[in-house]
Order: C-alpha cells, then structure tokens, then sequence
C-alpha cells in the first residue's frame, strides 16, 4: 500500500479550481491518516501540468503519459490509471468530481474489485466520508470496508483550493501500455450548445425559478418580480429541460455559474447541481413552500409560503420601494 | 435494435423523508413512489429509437415487490416487455452490488444496447450504467442527450460541464447513461395502460443471479444536514413578508 493519491485533470492546459480542491482534500486525508501524499497527472504531454502539481506538498508527481491519452476517452484513462494502480496500489485516491470523472472513475474502481465513493462534501474522523442523499435532503456517511483501495470523488467547493500547501515534489513517468484498439469510442471536439446572449455571470441580481412555478403559464409572475428589481430571470435544470425557458437561462453544474449580489431562488428545492451554480451569490432569497427543502440551507433569507401569493406581494413591495 | 431499459423506483419528489429508527435509511412506510426522473428520459429515448428502427424495448428494474407499479408504468409508455430482480436489500447494496444483480439479469439478453438514467435522485450515486458497462465488457457513454443510430453503431451528444456538448462515436452493443431534457416525455395512454397488463413480466430472485459481494461502501449513517448559513424565516401574511424582506434587503444586506 502506497499512500494517498489524487488524480488531477487539465483541461486546454488550465487546472480547473476544483483540482486543487481535491488536492487539498488529499492533504487532509494525508494528515488524518499519517499516510504520504502523491499526485498523478494524465495525457499525452504532462510536462507543465506535472511542474504546477510538484509545486504543492506531495511527495511525488507521476505522469502518466501516453499519445492516446491525448483527448479525453473512458477506455484510454480506466487503462491508464489500472495499469498504474496495479502497479503501486494506494490506500485512498481522490479525485475531483467533474463531468470527466463521474464518466470514467466509476468504472476503474469496479475494475479493481472496489466502488467509488463519489460526491463527497466532507471527511470526518475514521476517516468517513459524507456525501448528500435525496437531493440533498438529508446527509450519509459512508465508510470504506476492506483491505483494497478507497476511490472517492470530492465535490466542488467542498474543500478550499487555497488551502492545498504548497512545497516540492519529485516528478516520475509511467508509461502505460495502451493499444488503440482498446479504445472504443471516438470522441468529437466539444462544442457549445447555442449562441449565448445572456451573461448570467455578470449579473448583479438574478430572480431564479424552479419547479414550484408548475406551469410555463405561471412565468410572468417571475417575469415581473424581476423586472421590477431590474433582474435577469433565470431557472433551475427541469424549467428548461421543459423548454419553458431557454437552456442559456440554466444555472447549475450544467449551466451557468453566478455570483450576483442577489440570488432570488422561487420554488426551487436546491439539488446540489443547482447549488454548485448559485453558491457564490452574496445575498441568497429562498421562497418555497417546502421547509425542508434544502436550498433554505445556505439562504440567507426565507419565506415558507405559497409563492403564487408571495411573489406579487413582494413584486408590489419593491416597486413601492423603488419610488 | 434490442434496448435493454434499466429503471429505478425512487420516493417521489418532495415526499416528506423521515429517518428511520436505525438511522440507516429512511422510514418507507407511508411513502408514494415514483419513476425516477432520468431513466423516464432513458425510457422515451428507447421507445423513439424502437420507432425509427424497429426492435424491442425491455425494461429491467430492481427493487421489492411495489417496483411492480413502476415497471406496469413503463411498459403502458411502450416498452414491450419488463424483467423483475426481486431484491429488497438495494438500499444496503454499494454501486457495484447493484450493477451486478442487473449485469446478470443483462446478459443473457445480448442487447444491441442499454440505456439507464444518469442518475438516482434518492441515492444518488450516478455510477450504475458506468459499472454495468464494465462489467459486461462495453463500451459506453454517460450524460447522453441525444441518440442516433449509425452503420456501425451509435453516434451520440454528450453534455459536458457549463453549456459545452461533445458528439462521440462508439460500436454497439453499448451502454448509455441519458441525461433528462433531451427529449419530450409522453404520458401513458389509456390503451397503453390496457395493453400494458398483457405483457410479460419476468421475475428473478436477485440469489438466482448469483450471490452479492458484500459492500466495499458501506452506508453507515443519515443524517439531516447541517446548516451552511444562519437563516432568517421571516413569517406573517404574504404581505408582512414581502415588506419585511424588502425592508431587510435595504438596510440588512444592503443589496438594494
């Protein structure tokens, strides 16, 4: 057994904020359990990546480097990263929990006979670690059993990238064995989906709306209530996958990510995938009927209510505000 | 095409959830069931692939004896027929114990491909479709929005992080884990819920696919969860409220 390890992603030769999440998720982890740190990093050229991640306190870096590895494939990184931890089996490994993983990790652990314990936002004494059930309506805490390796994924914002220490650390290469053949499927270019012509991230206030509106007939009374506060509306993912508002609107992990100084949630139960979106808002509104629904969490303000009676009383209210 | 349809029985939204007395797992009792949202998704991108290429949709699900209603649902949508895993220890089964009861259910179908929801909206987990593909030896895709047939297979769209999608190419037999949104939901018509009670519902226990590993993760214990902010519920009649907050808004928060 070799210690901690944590897997890191580029993407377009940037190392995404939650990356050193997990790093610092890692170090934590090292702390708790006496156990060294080391990170890995994969693609096909790793040079610049691996010199970042030796600047942190690991003991060391390994690339995993392999012309295939070049743009993103499930087949190519299961293998890569099988054939490493075949190699040098760890105690714990810790990934970021992006779009990536969830598509690849899942697989690799069950390859070496082990579950990933995916969506992690804490590590408690044990080590144990929590993750959200039901929608994040309640929280379970999960231990690893067994003598193998512990795969966990941690979600963004769980831990702080600016608490991942920095120091020196050797770099390796590993050189996996990888046949083209072995990679079945053939991935495109990413795209994006429409031209955007609303930027949710610059804006200052945001009048946000989910399920509870029921009906697209019921969106004026949203509409209005963000006019009047000189509001962009946007919604959470069902709203749009209904075709109600168009998928621009969308905040969320698969949306777009905002920070206004004002987040106005109406009728929206608060998923994680919407929280991750909406979480760096200043001053966070929620009004739902639910008192269990856990976007009243992180409001800073709530109203447990109808919102077919809340929302043009405070429509009427901001106006009479306003003048 | 043959389509495998892997579905899961969830609590229905916003059900109240109370934990139960050994703080494992919620109380059942008293609780509606619904179709888990992503698979719905999974089962309408299966039935407009029947549609446009002919074949047969069958639908799998696990669970106790009340996935029945579930599965009588699905097949009233149109799929033609439905298998059963008889277990009611799902809630106690890690990702890749639930994978392997529906890998073995799986396989001796040989389907042209599998479709399941991205992921469960009471577990969560989001990793089922991935290992069912590892296990059975397939290639696969997750977060899929839309799916087209090929000469030599599948080309599919795959939502990636932020508003960015990607198109992939891959052989079938293949596993698909679909993302919800891609495709418009249709209702069960009322012959569809007549002819629905016609057709073949197989049953197997889930000891008759073979024995389960024990869970490597373990659930432990539930727990409400803990606050992240310090709330302020303003209460009164709508109208008290929304002055209240407005007042709050100004000089409070100083956001307006």
């Amino acid at each position: 057994m070799s210690g901690v390890w944590v897997v890191l992603e580029e993407r377009d030769g940037r190392v995404s904020s939650i990356n050193w999440e997990a790093l610092a998720a890692g170090q934590r982890l090292g702390k708790q359990t006496g156990l060294a740190v080391n990170a890995v990093v994969l693609g096909a050229q790793t040079e610049a990546l691996a010199a970042e991640v030796a600047a942190k306190a690991v003991t060391k870096v390994i690339r995993v480097e392999h012309a295939l590895l070049s743009s993103y494939t499930p087949d190519g990184f299961t293998l890569a990263l099988e054939q490493h931890f075949r190699s040098d089996q760890p105690d714990y490994v810790v990934f970021p929990h992006t779009y990536q993983v969830r598509d690849y990790a899942p697989a690799l652990a069950a390859r070496l006979g082990q579950v990933l314990i995916g969506d992690v936002i804490a590590i408690g004494d044990g080590p144990v670690f929590i993750r959200q059930l039901m929608q994040g309506r309640l929280s379970g805490e999960y231990r690893h059993s067994g003598a193998g390796t512990c795969f966990l994924s941690v979600q963004s914002g769980a831990f702080r990238a600016d608490q991942a220490e920095a120091g020196t650390a050797a770099i390796e290469i590993f050189a996996p064995t990888i046949d083209a053949a072995q990679i079945r499927t053939k991935p495109g270019q990413p795209f994006r989906g429409s031209a955007q012509t609303v930027d949710l991230g610059a804006a200052q206030f945001i009048v946000s709306v989910g399920r509870g509106i029921k009906e697209a007939d019921n969106l004026p009374l949203v509409q209005d209530l963000a006019s009047a506060l000189g509001a962009e509306l946007a919604a959470s993912r069902p709203i749009c996958d209904n075709g109600w508002l168009p998928i621009e609107r969308q905040v969320g992990s698969s949306g777009q990510t905002v920070s206004p100084k004002l987040y106005l949630a109406v009728g929206i139960s608060g998923a994680i995938q919407h929280l991750v979106g909406m979480k760096g808002s200043q001053c966070v509104v929620v009004i739902n009927k639910d008192p269990d629904a856990p976007i009243f969490e992180i409001a800073d303000y709530g109203i447990v209510g109808d919102l077919f009676e809340v929302v043009p009383a405070l429509t009427a209210a901001v106006k009479t505000a306003k003048q | 095409m043959k389509i495998i349809v892997a579905i899961k029985q969830v609590p229905e939204r916003d059900a109240p959830v109370r934990i139960d007395a050994a703080g494992k797992w919620i109380d059942e009792a008293d609780l509606n069931w619904a179709l888990n949202e992503s698979d719905a998704y999974a089962l309408e991108e299966a039935l407009q692939l029947k549609e446009k290429h002919g074949g047969e949709v069958v639908v799998l699900s696990a669970g106790p004896q009340r996935v029945g209603s579930t599965i009588r649902e699905a097949l009233a949508k149109g799929a033609d027929r439905a298998i059963h895993v008889e277990a009611a220890d799902l809630a106690q089964r890690d990702a890749l114990g639930v994978a392997q009861l529906l890998a073995a259910a799986i396989k001796p179908e040989n389907p042209d491909l599998v479709l399941s929801g991205l992921q469960s909206d009471d577990l969560g987990y989001g990793q089922t479709g991935v290992i069912v593909a590892e296990l059975l030896n397939l290639p696969h895709g997750s977060l899929i929005l839309h799916v087209e047939k090929t000469d030599t297979g599948l080309t599919v769209k795959r939502e990636l992080e932020e508003g960015w999608f990607q198109t992939i190419e891959l052989p079938t037999p293949a596993v698909l884990t679909i993302q919800s949104g891609g495709n418009k939901l249709r209702y069960a018509t009322l012959m569809g819920i007549k002819r629905a009670k016609t057709k073949e519902m197989r049953r197997v226990t889930a000891a008759e696919l073979g024995s389960a590993t024990a869970p490597v993760a373990v659930l432990e214990h539930i727990a409400l969860p803990q606050k992240q902010k310090s709330t302020q519920i303003l209460s009164g009649s709508p109208k008290e409220t929304a002055a209240a907050l407005v007042e709050k808004l100004k000089f409070e928060a100083r956001v307006l």
